[in-house]
């Protein structure tokens, strides 16, 4: 029998089938909530304590106006020296995986631990590298950070290498093969050519990863009231100032975290937008 | 053309290209057990002073040097879960939303919107859930929940207290927001690939459109999302300096969801630069071994489930 409108069985199908899909609805406008409040938070907050001191002056006591300078620098070094040291190996574990390993058994097990790293506590990470690093040096540096760092690069660059190596056609490196080519030639000139701005994407991904991640340098880079590039100091960044300046007691010092939160946000949101609009390939959330 | 020469050449610098890639691969094998092995290591002194008493003691005294993992234990598990319980309707909906109803244009705009939640720095969540969310909570939420839940039977001894603004419940809802883009992403995917001709097939019978998503959608896809929600999960154990701002790190065990208390990652973030015994910092490493532990268990058991799933098409 068809159902009319009236049959009651119908209209509660109807009305149920409405319900959730307005729950649905609002469940994304809830999400969608939550990103608008944190960001027009952090505008408010962060926009009062915008000014040219930010990017000029040192960290200073309360009660004196300081700047982030020591820390901007900091933090662009240890994520420059981690992006450095993580994306040569990241490529080439991404290689093996794709080109050499295949379904082996190393291979699928690489695959699979490295997809768990990806989603490890970061601060196992640098508990890992304080160990290694900064008990055996006896003390705190910018390296230390900076590995702790290069850490969490490796997996995810490996991850988006494999993806985007795995997309390009068999043909193209059986035509290369054809002609002679050598096998780390197909992978230099063909595969890793038509991937590249894949490959890119991941590389950006990471570095916009690594740019906010406090816990992994909290034992490790540590932080330092004052400039300094030596990598074999303690080394201020952004990350470690904000949570210092924010759980301390001083209102100036809320100011300049809250200005600090909303640079590196801005920083990190810009390059995760720029990377996932122009990807064409679905990129993964790390 | 090819001298024998250049072959020679080629076949070395191919030799040595998978030569130094599998190595890598394989040191990344090394590395995670280097971790376990270290960790281990660093916690010798406390694993050989409290033993397994070390689990079910809630004592944390760095001066009498007795020390427990109870609390941040169960910290843990009670913020990750109720997280969970709180992101899984939510981005079941962002789910159904972005594969079903959402018009073609206004997908990929929304879809950007929500990864970005999981773009934003950790210690920003922690900010803003202390400065911003804190002190709302405490002024409009907590006092209702306290008023009308606290006095339930059953229930009740989860919303007693003072409304404090900070702590586990704070901290899980937090941790909600960090971890729904992970889950809504894996659902989304795992809703992607649902064949057509089942949900045809269902609209063909007269199905309304939840009754697809429901009885058609979720079954089929179950392995994956559930593999997803538990990815959530191994995301919220391990989420740090987020949690070390809201939670109020506080060493107390106590029933209620509104008073202080502490997880694992938030006591390693608090305490270790602070640590003045070696015991004191051996108790630590055990927090972070018991950490390593837990969250590899779960994130394995996520990562199988995906893999069965990928498996089953």
């Amino acid at each position: 029998m068809i159902p009319t409108a009236f049959s009651f069985l119908y209209f509660k199908r109807r009305v149920i089938n409405g319900f959730c899909l307005l729950l649905s609805a609002l469940a994304i406008l809830i999400g969608l909530a939550w990103l608008i409040w944190i960001l027009s938070s952090l505008l408010r907050h962060g926009l009062p304590g915008f000014s040219w001191h930010l990017f000029t002056q040192m960290t200073q006591a309360p009660g004196t106006e300081g700047g982030l300078l020591n820390a901007i620098v900091g933090s662009l070094m240890m994520v420059l020296v981690a992006v450095i040291i993580g994306t040569p190996v990241g490529l080439l574990i991404g290689t093996y995986l794709a080109e050499f390993g295949k379904n082996g058994r190393l291979a699928n097990t690489v695959h699979f631990v490295n997809d768990v790293f990806i989603s490890a506590p970061s601060i196992l990470l640098g508990l890992f590298i304080y160990q290694l690093v900064v008990v055996t040096t006896g003390h705190f540096s910018g390296w230390a950070g900076s590995f702790a760092l290069a850490l969490m690069v490796v997996p995810i660059v490996t991850r988006t290498t494999e993806d985007m190596f795995l997309l390009v056609p068999i043909h193209m490196r059986e035509a290369a093969i054809a002609l002679a080519a050598p096998r780390w030639k197909v992978i230099v000139s063909v595969v890793l050519r038509i991937s590249r701005t894949g490959v890119l994407t991941g590389i950006l991904l990471a570095t916009a990863r690594v740019m906010g991640e406090t816990a992994p340098l909290l034992f490790t880079a540590l932080n330092n009231q004052f400039f300094s590039v030596n990598m074999n100091q303690p080394m201020a960044n952004l990350p470690m100032v904000i949570f210092q300046y924010a759980m301390s007691p001083y209102d100036d010092w809320h100011k300049l975290a809250w200005a600090g939160a909303l640079l590196i946000t801005v920083f990190v949101l810009l390059l995760n937008i720029t990377v996932r609009l122009l990807s064409k390939q679905k990129l993964p959330i790390i | 053309m090819l001298d024998s020469k250049r072959l020679t050449l080629y076949r070395y610098q191919d030799s040595t290209l998978r030569i130094i890639s599998t190595a890598l691969a394989a040191s990344l094998l090394i590395l995670a057990f280097a971790i376990l092995v270290q960790l281990h290591h660093a916690s010798l002194e406390s694993l050989k002073a409290f033993q397994w008493r070390f689990l079910s003691s809630a004592a944390w005294d760095p001066v009498a040097g007795n020390f427990g993992a109870l609390v941040p234990i169960l910290g843990t598990l009670s913020t990750a879960l109720i997280a969970l319980l709180i992101a899984l309707p939510l981005s079941l909906g962002i789910a159904v939303f972005l594969t079903e109803l959402a018009p073609a244009w206004l997908k990929q705009p929304l879809r950007i919107l929500i990864e970005l939640l999981a773009g934003i720095p950790s210690i920003i969540y922690g900010m803003w859930g202390l400065f911003v969310f804190a002190p709302l909570f405490a002024d409009y939420v907590q006092p209702w929940l306290i008023e009308h839940l606290g006095s339930q039977p059953w229930i009740g001894p989860l919303f007693q207290g003072a409304p404090l603004g900070i702590g586990i419940l704070t901290a899980s809802i937090v941790l909600s927001i960090m971890i729904i883009p992970f889950i809504a992403s894996v659902m989304r995917d795992v809703f992607g690939v649902v064949p057509n001709l089942l949900k045809e097939s269902a609209y063909a019978l007269g199905a309304t459109r939840w009754e697809v998503i429901w009885h058609v959608m979720l079954p089929y896809s179950r392995v994956g999302v559930i593999g997803g929600v538990i990815l959530g999960l191994g995301r919220a154990l391990g989420e740090t300096m987020a949690v070390a701002f809201v939670i109020g790190n506080a060493h107390q065990l106590s029933s209620s969801l509104l008073m202080p208390g502490s997880s694992i990652a938030s006591t390693l973030a608090n305490e270790f630069t602070e640590a003045t015994s070696s015991l004191y910092n051996a108790a630590l490493s055990e927090l972070g071994l018991i950490l390593f532990g837990i969250t590899i268990i779960v994130l394995t058991v996520s990562k199988l489930m995906m893999k069965k799933w990928q498996g089953s098409r």
